[in-house]
């Protein structure tokens, strides 16, 4: 560290080089540090039994990681602007019913305009949060905790108690999950595209950041100029749209849809997205971190399964994972707050 | 004293160079009759001011006076009640800050507003972040054009550094860079110098004076009257919402202006008249923490007041902060009345009968939403708890008795605190502490961004205080608050204590001397 000072001091030109360096490499040390974990998890789990790594696990485990992924992407908007969305399980039921259950009365309909179905829920839902939290400036907890249980109401007056079952189903919409290249589910590839056009997007343009910008100072935000209801708004439709798509996604992978479809899913995504690294109260983290770790807690469950061990331990093992990142969160973040007071207080004066 | 084009940045800078300003007469930007009110407060009841362009304008009145809010409509956060706007002489309506920033005026305020999680370029550039090809950021130009902002300022930061855990002083630098990156032709600053160095003050003068010469129009908040002289052509006073007086400040005298802002003269507090220090109540002995302060030792006794100066970072506040147990320390210890404190612990501090009115009161000193008398009351709730429950009358009354002692101007007890103006928010904190009759008071910076007559105010309670008996460690950068209050002064700097003086011997030239090293003061 001494070296880089005395350098500095010697060029204007580039000033700071190090602490760049230093937070940059912190930065990357927060993506890097779950996918470590995950590697590790991966490696311990294969050691203990083989079979983990075969292919069929492995497309089981992309095939079920697919749908958590992707929302985890909304979730990522959302929680970066310092809000939280719980609606997401609940729209994910709706639009899992109301989107498969058209194969019922019309059985030759296109798939992608069941695809258009869903995303509409999706998107109809995500507003009505957006325009609560950014309109009426209710809590985003409190908007979707209430709309969690809205939709969820919605979804089981229509259900009733039917369920969609796989009979209804077109063989083309239910093979979808599974078809792919080397044992690699396209829709696998496709997510992992979006989600890296998510996270180029929140990192490279200019709304993204403001998303940033919003979720580390709200009031600095407004007095940037920053439209925040407009972006905060975004967020959430976006959320909720990628919920609605998810639901069709969870509808051809699982093909027996009744009321409880995707119940519960908020908490394990929102887990996902703080296990992946970014801060519950906004501000930083990143859409492939959150990605990660949608796939790290799928791993588990699966390495549970192979391993033979009950699914009782899944959500004690997630806690305690959500613990530990949070933890680790926290260290970081004072250990990188501390070394840049050093440096500015070494530089300042 | 660089006034104008004195380097290459400078010839940048000024552009189509050393023309008068073209239309002199017309304001460049102007607010006239302007009122507003918050509910039952009319923060501003007549609020008139005109700026021109090259001329740096003051803002100076009395806390409570209703400046804040006039930054706040120029900055179009608030929209005037009444009133007209004339930008360029014409009538015009600013639609929230961003359309200020359209029209060309950028605020920096008090209080920095940045976002600690992103970069110090992004911070500067956001909404408007260099775009490359597609529409996406320009991350590397958008350094380099910081970079290139830093180097007009003269100040070293780098571009790419996330801003959480800046100094205060260079929070602000990051605030003038951004106003400098607005091309801003209004650049109101509230309060900038409040936080900062002398060192910094005057390179942010220089910086200022650069601007004026290439044609802003600048309004200047401050409390330090010296530095409205300094660098103002023209001043505007204001008491209680409304404008007294507008003129030019050739040939005004400092007096002059205090009087306009209080509408009577102040008399100072005399000083020295206390009995002689009492019994030992702190004494610190070798404290270290590496990389921050090294090797303190000091002693404060009962009904004295113990000044710590020096520069902004030279390690006092981190002192205090390790005394009161906030931060650990690596070495030395603490005792207070006999008995050592445990280390990292504010309970233990507290117990022990520590008070301490931090630095930052809206960060670390005061709950902002919870009411005046929740805030008051917070650091004695034991006291006034009955089976376990606070009782809101014994609250409310506990409150209501600080709030006459300390002279606290407020709308109603119930009121979040937030809506207070900086000086009555400091009395609250003080008020806070002071309930627990504390034998140790460590104040940091007690009237930093605090008007004149309440600064005066403050001064006396301390002196009050001392006389009750109480110990008092103050800390301050304002060297005529620390001549003034402080019966013994140590300076720091660089982590170290490198002089002490009496009351009588010191002089600001020998606390600037031990504050910069530019001479070794007589060592305590």
């Amino acid at each position: 560290m001494t070296s880089t000072v005395t350098e500095r001091t010697g060029s204007a030109a580039a000033p700071g080089a190090g602490s760049r360096r230093l937070t940059e490499r912190v930065f990357r040390i927060r993506e890097s540090g779950i996918i470590v974990v995950f590697l590790v998890f991966v490696g311990v789990t294969t050691a203990i039994h083989p079979e983990f790594l075969n292919q069929q696990n492995i497309q089981f485990l992309l095939v079920n990681t697919v749908v958590y992924a992707l929302l985890a992407l909304g979730e990522t908007m959302v929680v970066i602007s310092r809000n939280v969305d719980l609606s997401i399980g609940s729209v994910l039921g709706l639009s899992a019913y109301v989107s498969a259950g058209l194969f019922g009365p019309h059985p030759g309909i296109p798939i992608p305009v069941v695809f258009l179905v869903g995303l509409g829920i999706g998107l109809a839902c995500g507003m009505a949060n957006g325009l609560m939290v950014a309109l009426g400036r209710v809590p985003s907890l409190v908007v979707t905790l209430a709309t969690l249980y809205i939709i969820r109401g919605i979804d089981i007056l229509i259900v009733g108690g039917n369920e969609v079952t796989a009979q209804t189903l077109p063989n083309s919409f239910a093979s979808i999950p599974r078809a792919g290249l080397l044992g690699v589910p396209y829709l696998a590839i496709a997510v992992a595209v979006v989600v890296g056009i998510g996270a180029y997007y929140l990192r490279s343009f200019r709304s993204g950041r403001e998303l940033y910008a919003i979720g580390s100072n709200p009031e600095a935000a407004r007095l940037a100029g920053i439209p925040t209801g407009r972006r905060i708004f975004t967020a959430f439709t976006v959320s909720g749209g990628i919920a609605g798509v998810a639901g069709v996604l969870w509808a051809a992978q699982y093909q027996t849809i009744d009321s409880t479809a995707g119940t519960g899913y908020e908490l394990t995504v929102i887990s996902a997205v703080v296990v992946g690294g970014v801060a519950i109260f906004g501000g930083s983290g990143s859409a492939v971190g959150a990605a990660v770790g949608a796939l790290l807690l799928s791993s588990i469950t699966s390495a549970l399964n192979v391993l033979g061990i009950s699914q009782l331990w899944l959500e004690a093992i997630s806690g305690f994972l959500l613990l530990v990142a949070i933890t680790l969160d926290r260290v970081i973040s004072l250990r990188l707050q501390a070394a840049l007071r050093r440096r500015s207080a070494g530089v300042g004066t | 004293m660089t006034a104008g084009p004195d380097g290459p940045d400078a010839d940048r800078e000024a552009g189509p160079e050393d023309q008068p300003p073209a239309d002199a007469q017309v304001p460049v930007l102007a607010l006239r009759d302007a009122a507003k009110s918050f509910g039952a407060v009319h923060a501003v009841i007549d609020g008139t001011i005109e700026l021109y362009a090259g001329e740096a304008h003051a803002l100076v009145g009395e806390n409570g006076a209703g400046k804040s809010t006039m930054v706040k409509i120029l900055a179009g956060v608030h929209q005037p009640d009444s009133g007209e706007l004339l930008i360029d002489g014409q009538p015009a309506t600013l639609h929230g800050p961003a359309g200020a920033q359209q029209a060309g005026i950028a605020v920096i305020y008090q209080e920095p507003t940045l976002f600690p999680d992103l970069s110090v370029a992004e911070n500067i550039f956001m909404g408007r972040q260099p775009l490359a090809a597609g529409r996406r950021i320009d991350r590397r130009k958008m350094n380099a054009e910081a970079a290139g902002l830093f180097g007009r300022l003269g100040v070293r930061l780098d571009p790419g550094r996330i801003s959480r855990g800046l100094s205060i002083a260079d929070q602000q630098i990051v605030e003038i860079a951004k106003a400098l990156s607005l091309d801003a032709r209004v650049i109101v600053m509230d309060e900038p110098t409040a936080a900062l160095s002398l060192a910094e003050v005057a390179r942010l003068f220089d910086v200022v004076r650069t601007l004026r010469a290439a044609g802003a129009a600048l309004l200047f908040i401050s409390h330090r009257l010296d530095e409205v002289f300094e660098i103002c052509q023209r001043v505007t006073v204001m008491r209680d919402g409304r404008h007294v007086l507008t003129s030019e400040l050739a040939g005004l005298t400092a007096d002059d202006l205090v009087r306009a802002m209080v509408g009577r003269q102040i008399d100072e507090r005399p000083t020295g008249q206390r009995a002689a220090p009492g019994e030992l109540i702190l004494r610190v002995e070798h404290l270290t923490r590496e990389g921050v302060f090294t090797d303190i030792s000091l002693d404060v006794r009962a009904g004295e007041i113990v000044a710590l100066a020096g520069l902004v970072g030279s390690g006092r506040s981190e002192v205090a902060r390790a005394v009161f147990g906030i931060d650990r320390y690596d070495a030395g210890r603490v005792v207070m009345r006999g008995r050592e404190l445990r280390r990292a612990s504010p309970t233990g501090a507290m117990a022990a009968g520590i008070g301490f009115v931090p630095e930052d009161r809206r960060q670390q000193g005061l709950v902002m939403d919870m009411s005046v008398q929740q805030n008051v009351a917070l650091a004695s709730l034991g006291r006034l708890r009955q089976g376990g429950l606070v009782r809101a009358a014994a609250e409310r009354a506990f409150a209501a008795d600080w709030a006459v002692r300390l002279n606290l101007k407020y709308g109603r007890l119930i009121d979040p605190v937030y809506q207070l103006s900086g000086g009555n928010q400091q009395k609250v904190v003080l008020a806070k502490w002071l309930g627990r009759q504390p034998a140790l008071l460590i104040v940091d910076e007690p009237t930093r961004g605090i008007d004149i007559a309440t600064k005066a105010e403050v001064h006396r309670l301390l002196a009050r205080l001392a006389g009750e008996g109480v110990a008092i460690l103050m800390i301050s950068s304002e060297l005529p608050e620390v001549l003034h209050v402080g019966d013994r002064i140590l300076v720091m700097r660089e982590g170290r204590l490198t002089a002490g003086f009496g009351h009588d011997e010191a002089t600001e030239e020998k606390v600037m001397a031990a504050a910069t090293g530019q001479l070794q003061g007589q060592a305590s």
